[in-house]
């Protein structure tokens, strides 16, 4: 396994950022942290998460999609891609990787692909970090995901073991960076990154929801969980804000939005959110009308919709940031739990 | 305090004076605390808290939950005159009536008072009981410089004071002064910096208890302003500007903005710089002290102060 040490990092983000975009979770002056482009002099976080999830390199959260331009009688339909270089983002958790299987699930692996974000997904490179202090609003084990391995969908594996970053390529992508950073890295053995994973591992297994049930979420079910008492409940506080799903690394849904321009329209496609009123609004009728309807949606996609449709996989990856920043408390877990607690159910 | 607040909410949901209670609900962890409604002295006693992280602002809630009562209340009225009007011997059917209890902290009574105000409230359905603050310490400036600690118009107090002296806090406008002290390119850099990290998901404005238009500017779908769209990174300034502005003279400072932002914007010291120049043009004046004031943005006195950029310029003949 090649390595690093901790204090030459730098080194090597130097070599990567010299030749192509290179993304890394930088503090913000708001005491928090978030992904940004790599410059001369950029410092790793040592956060363990960042606000916004890394979603947005793959499905910004507002995008150009095509422009229509007039000159006299003619139009001129403008595609406004050009080829997007190949880019690499560093230090992300294994939760925000998982996050991309849940969207290429919809974006790239069902008819039509979504040209745009496989565009950009093909040229990213995703360097997985282990999570050494995973937080006690973290859940991803639930979900089956094995923040030690920091493996799921990342390209490369990275740990941060006895003073040294540890990396292993994972697919094809993965090799060619390692390749590009060799003269960088040096040969070491693995005894330090095992005993890490088993750190993690023992860690990762004392959080308070380490292991949630969800037995009841079940596709039979589905109209005892729609109809259940709980939904009163949990949208009761619910201020009808976009935070869970915008923050969400698995929030996929989009609104695509004209804008006149002095000889066209631009449109664009921007991020929206089912929490919003006007989400299911129509010309006649939006069939939401109160937020217990918009909140329930929410719920019932990541935890019922989502997994009969594909496999069985949930469509949350328990990176705790709704836990973290919804305005008033409310998120997924106490949703899960309600339901396991809910006699009606 | 936490007890006594139960032991007060039990005794009044039994005497039958409320039927409703609002408070702040345990959560999974000490801080993830959940604003809630309960109805039973069981539900108070497993989950009703209130501790240094009972920060949420109560106030807004009323206006959705005194809105039902006076449409079930509307509604039962109607039925009767429409029975009336079939049958003359039709008897009255009894008009549903519901008071909710409230536990509001000081600043959270000035909201309270400003919409109740604008006729967002209704008073009658309404038993405000005024709390302290437990803790201000982790608030930061924005809560920690608070607007005041004297609470008004509830029904009853616990733990606070109405009639208490309290100083001014003189610190207050401390962070807005050194921002005005800027210069404008610094202020500019100051400002694009923080609003870069917007991301537009609109808590500020959904928990704000200012912002209760029925339909806001933002979220109408035939403007190129929707609620969702940030066209240019200026867009996202703008949002944040046009809000401070229309919320400015019904401001109370409760700062629930910022505490809600999760890219921890400092959003009340636009908030606080327009309630800074209030104070400076037209005289001190704190939204929701009162029921009888009216803001400086509703009033005209014909001897008020004309501090646009035009009059300044003009005063200097025209010239900048």
């Amino acid at each position: 396994m090649l390595s690093i040490a901790k204090d030459k990092i730098d080194s090597l983000f130097e070599l990567i950022g010299s030749k192509q975009p290179l993304y890394l979770p930088v503090d913000n002056n708001s005491g928090k942290a978030d992904f940004a482009k790599w410059q001369k002099g950029t410092k790793l976080s040592e956060k363990l998460k960042t606000t916004r999830s890394a979603k947005d390199f793959f499905f910004p959260k507002t995008e150009h999609l095509v422009s229509y331009e007039m000159s006299g009688k003619e139009v001129k339909v403008v595609d406004p891609r050009k080829n997007v270089e190949d880019f690499v983002i560093f230090g992300m958790r294994a939760c925000d990787a998982r996050g991309f299987t849940a969207i290429d699930n919809v974006y790239l692996n069902m008819n039509p692909v979504d040209s745009y974000y496989k565009n950009r997904r093909e040229h990213g490179t995703v360097i997985v970090l282990a999570c050494n202090e995973p937080a006690k609003t973290c859940f991803c084990s639930t979900f089956g995901i094995d923040a030690s391995l920091a493996k799921p969908a990342g390209d490369v594996s990275c740990w941060l073991a006895d003073g040294k970053y540890y990396f292993e390529a994972n697919t094809d992508k993965g090799k060619a960076f390692v390749e590009n950073a060799k003269s960088a890295l040096e040969d070491a053995d693995t005894s330090a990154v095992e005993a890490c994973k088993k750190d993690i591992a023992e860690k990762v297994e004392k959080l308070p929801f380490a292991h949630l049930d969800l037995s009841k979420f079940q596709g039979k079910d589905m109209l005892k969980i729609f109809n259940s008492k709980i939904w009163d409940k949990v949208s009761e506080p619910c201020v009808g804000c976009g935070t869970c799903t915008y923050v969400c690394p698995t929030c996929m849904c989009f609104d695509v939005r004209d804008f006149a321009t002095s000889n066209g329209v631009r449109q664009i496609r921007c991020w929206d959110s089912c929490m919003y009123n006007d989400f299911t609004q129509m010309a006649a009728e939006n069939p939401r009308h109160t937020q217990k309807e918009r909140s329930r949606q929410r719920f019932m996609h990541k935890l019922m919709y989502y997994p009969m449709a594909h496999d069985g996989m949930f469509s949350c990856v328990g990176c705790g940031r709704c836990v973290e920043n919804c305005p008033v408390n409310m998120n997924i877990v106490k949703v899960i739990k309600a339901v396991n607690e809910s006699d009606d159910i | 305090m936490q007890d006594k607040l139960i032991a007060r909410a039990k005794e009044l949901l039994s005497e039958g004076k409320v039927q409703k209670v609002v408070g702040w609900k345990k959560g999974l962890f000490d801080d993830d605390i959940t604003p809630a409604v309960f109805t039973t002295a069981e539900e108070l006693d497993k989950d009703f808290v209130f501790n240094k992280y009972c920060k949420a602002n109560l106030s807004k809630y009323l206006v959705g939950i005194t809105r039902n009562i006076e449409i079930a209340k509307s509604t039962a009225r109607m039925n009767n005159t429409m029975a009336k009007q079939r049958d003359p011997n039709a008897q009255d059917k009894p008009i549903p009536s519901e008071v909710v209890l409230v536990f509001l902290k000081p600043s959270d009574t000035y909201s309270f008072t400003q919409l109740l105000k604008e006729s967002r409230i209704t008073r009658d359905d309404v038993y405000a009981v005024g709390v302290p603050c437990q803790d201000t310490v982790d608030g930061g400036d924005v809560c920690g410089n608070c607007a005041g600690k004297k609470p008004v118009s509830c029904d009853e107090y616990i733990g606070v004071d109405p009639e208490a002296v309290v100083a001014p806090n003189t610190a207050r406008m401390e962070e807005v002064a050194k921002i005005e002290a800027m210069s404008v390119n610094e202020r500019y850099e100051f400002w694009r910096n923080e609003f870069s990290r917007c991301i537009r998901c609109n808590a500020c404005r959904n928990v704000c208890p200012a912002c209760t238009c029925e339909k806001c500017v933002f979220d109408n779908n035939a403007l190129y302003t929707t609620q969702k769209v940030a066209e240019t990174s200026f867009e996202e300034s703008l949002f944040h500007i046009i809000r401070a502005w229309h919320v400015a003279g019904r401001c109370t400072d409760c700062g629930e903005c910022s505490r809600v932002c999760p890219q921890n914007i400092p959003l009340y010291l636009l908030n606080r710089k327009y309630i800074k120049d209030i104070n400076e043009i037209y005289g001190d004046y704190q939204a929701g002290a009162d029921m009888e004031s009216k803001p400086a943005m509703l009033r005209f006195q014909e001897d008020d102060p004309e501090t646009t950029i035009v009059y300044d310029r003009s005063k200097d003949g025209g010239n900048e």
